[in-house]
């Protein structure tokens, strides 16, 4: 072989190389730079206190509380609809079936619509359409759920979580080996009791690391939330699902372009920032590693 | 005793063999059936409630106001930044340090207003959007520049770096180190738009001002950038994959008539997988023309039309997540934002069916042999 050859190879490797740990560099300057800039600010006490003098001082307790009961809220919706759907498509649909693959198309079209759809759908379904429904059937046109809350917010996360949870437990279901179903099978046990005794368990990883995934998504994203219910400051933290709700995302996004002095809280934005990114950064983390652990035990 | 099932008690017959009813089989497979239309259910509901919320801009039956006319002497560019700003409650990106939150101001001048203008269809397709002032303009051309712009953008950086690296995983690195890229990669496929937001807003902004030295800090630039991070994670997944899809025999082949490993990867891997790395790029400009806390955080947000990569931009995205808010339930403005998120979903909607039914068509067809 030339020796130019192996020079442009040499080259082509190289590029190659060179873009994958541009990559790397790139998430390790974001995350260094978010830590340092964080790190000063944050303290138990600024997980644990409310924002003080007109968000310039204090901590960011009711946006994480606000965040974990939306999450929560959402999981509850999100994961038993994704794993039932998840379960559909792997054990009662037939494969190449029109319908298994309309059902396969909607899930993946519904990973990729863009998350401000999904705040309009919000907006237009549950708030207006459900919510006011709601309202003037049963309190008489009284205004309670037609309007932004948390409950609305939660569920137009789940929907936006839910191809998350399906394709998480759809994977995990195809590790279940196909001889424990048809030992269950032929030792007479139906195919739902298959499906509740060995199937659902052997796919339990496969849940959690679905849960897990769609929590740190719900977590992070904004847009979906901008007008389905949360709320820039709360002096209390929400108490019932008609409640609005602090969020970190949110929180992180109206205090770097709207509040009235962004310098003067730049430690703030940074430290909620971290807190957000470590909490969804852990939260991914784990999940990749239960779901090598996944892959390595399906070999 | 020369039948052994009658030993034991019982025996087999038509009878017993049958499938019998049980109220828990029906009931859970009918459940689970269900339920596994949901997906397509919400997926019609967000079409027909989005689209619906629209509709009314299209039977208003009240005199078109032909305010094109009358506008055509203004400049386009700053000044419509300037202008916009004038009426007040339009104040995000550049001029974000001096606004208040402007959330919970009352809306009652512009509430006249709006309840009685009228946006045409001529309107929509004008080059000002003033959606708040006293003589309101939809004109959705600059918000399509803007976004076009951004994808652009972030798209000449996205692409090249996400499929390179993609063959560096697939085809060069060793087995160790493509077990760290991959995860690696993925999480940042994790981090919340936001963050990449405030990264871009707070540090991104800064670096690239004091590297180019331009004046504004938050343009089409920064905010193309910021969007290629969220975009290299999908990219280079796809791509990754579709790489790792093309069979064994192809590279062996090429190995064997005595291609080196890069002449293989670049000659016979790489082509094999352009379907999929077509699909990739497809989903990528998908999430860019999307994307929302990006644009609406570090790309300056003034509804500008020109080529300049360095001028503010706005995009379809941050529009309806800056203006939303804001609007009185039911008016134009609000109709007009809705419809702005049925032309996303629309495009979005055909870039996935695009990506799905041709190019997986092809990949399939062509790694069986047939070439299409």
């Amino acid at each position: 072989m030339s020796r130019q050859k192996t020079i442009t190879g040499g080259l082509f490797v190289g590029v190659t190389a060179f873009s994958a740990f541009l990559i790397i560099a790139v998430i390790i300057i974001l995350l260094v730079v978010i830590i340092n800039g964080g790190k000063d600010t944050f303290s138990w006490e600024f997980l644990t206190s409310f924002p003080e003098d007109g968000m310039m001082k204090g901590g960011i307790f009711p946006a994480i509380f606000g965040t974990v009961l939306l999450v929560l809220i959402m999981s509850v919706a999100a994961v038993p609809f994704g794993t039932i759907t998840a379960i559909y498509l792997t054990e009662y649909a037939h494969e190449k079936s029109v319908l298994a693959q309309t059902i396969r198309f909607a899930v993946r079209t519904l990973a990729t619509v863009p998350s401000i759809i999904f705040g309009l759908f919000g907006l237009g379904f549950f708030i207006k359409f459900v919510g006011t429904g709601i309202d003037d059937v049963f309190l008489g046109g009284q205004l309670k759920w037609g309007q932004p809350n948390i409950l609305w917010a939660s569920l137009t996360m789940a929907l936006l979580t839910l191809p998350v949870v399906i394709v998480s437990v759809e994977e995990a279901i195809r590790t279940v080996p196909r001889e424990l179903r048809e030992a269950s099978l032929a030792l007479g046990a139906t195919k739902w009791e298959t499906i509740k005794r060995i199937v659902i368990p052997g796919s339990r990883s496969g849940i959690m690391t679905g849960t897990i995934l769609a929590v740190s998504r719900g977590a992070g994203e904004v847009a979906p939330i901008l007008f389905t219910g949360a709320a820039y400051y709360l002096a209390t933290l929400p108490t019932s699902l008609s409640d609005q709700f602090m969020n970190l995302g949110y929180h992180i996004y109206i205090m770097a372009t709207q509040s009235a002095n962004v310098d003067q809280t730049l430690p703030i934005q940074f430290a909620t920032t971290m807190v957000l990114l470590l909490l969804t950064f852990t939260l991914n983390l784990a999940a990749v590693i239960i779901r090598s652990r996944l892959r390595r035990n399906a070999k | 005793m020369d039948n052994p099932e009658e030993s034991r008690g019982f025996v087999f017959s038509k009878e017993s063999l049958r499938k019998k009813f049980r109220w828990s089989e029906f009931l859970s497979e009918k459940i689970i059936t269900g339920v596994g239309f949901l997906s397509i259910t919400i997926i019609i509901l967000i079409f027909f409630f989005v689209f619906k919320e629209s509709i009314p801009i299209f039977y208003t039956k009240k005199a078109a106001v032909k305010v094109e006319s009358v506008q055509k002497q203004e400049q386009y560019g700053v000044d419509t930044n300037v202008a916009v700003n004038a009426s007040g409650q339009e104040q995000y990106g550049v001029t974000a340090r001096d606004s208040l939150m402007t959330e919970n101001q009352p809306l009652a001048e512009d509430t006249v207003v709006h309840g009685s203008d009228v946006a045409t269809a001529k309107s929509l397709l004008g080059t000002k959007w003033m959606p708040v002032s006293d003589n309101p303009r939809y004109g959705l051309i600059p918000l399509f520049v803007g976004t076009l712009k951004i994808t652009l953008i972030a798209m000449l950086f996205a692409a090249p770096i996400a499929i390179l690296a993609a063959l560096f995983s697939a085809s060069f690195a060793p087995y160790w180190l493509r077990e760290f890229i991959k995860p690696a990669i993925e999480l940042l496929a994790g981090f919340p738009s936001v963050v990449i937001g405030f990264f871009a807003l707070m540090v991104m902004a800064t670096f690239f001002q004091n590297l180019f030295g331009y004046d504004g800090r938050l343009n089409a630039f920064v905010g193309g950038v910021a969007m290629a991070l969220a975009a290299i994670p999908i990219i280079f997944t796809i791509t990754e994959d579709a790489l790792t899809a093309v069979p064994r025999t192809y590279t062996e082949a090429s190995l064997a008539l005595g291609a080196t490993r890069w002449q293989t990867a670049l000659f016979v891997t790489l082509p094999a997988a352009t379907p999929g790395i077509f699909a990739a790029i497809l989903l990528g400009i998908g999430r860019v023309f999307g994307e929302t806390m990006i644009a609406l955080m570090a790309t300056g947000n003034a509804a500008m039309i020109g080529i300049n990569p360095f001028e503010s931009v706005r995009t379809l995205a941050a529009t309806i997540g800056a203006e939303m808010a804001e609007v009185v339930f039911g008016d134009t403005h609000y109709n007009v934002l809705f419809l702005i998120g049925s032309l996303l979903f629309i495009f979005n909607f055909s870039l996935n069916a695009l990506a799905e039914f041709y190019v997986k068509g092809k990949l399939v067809k062509r790694f069986q042999g047939k070439q299409s």
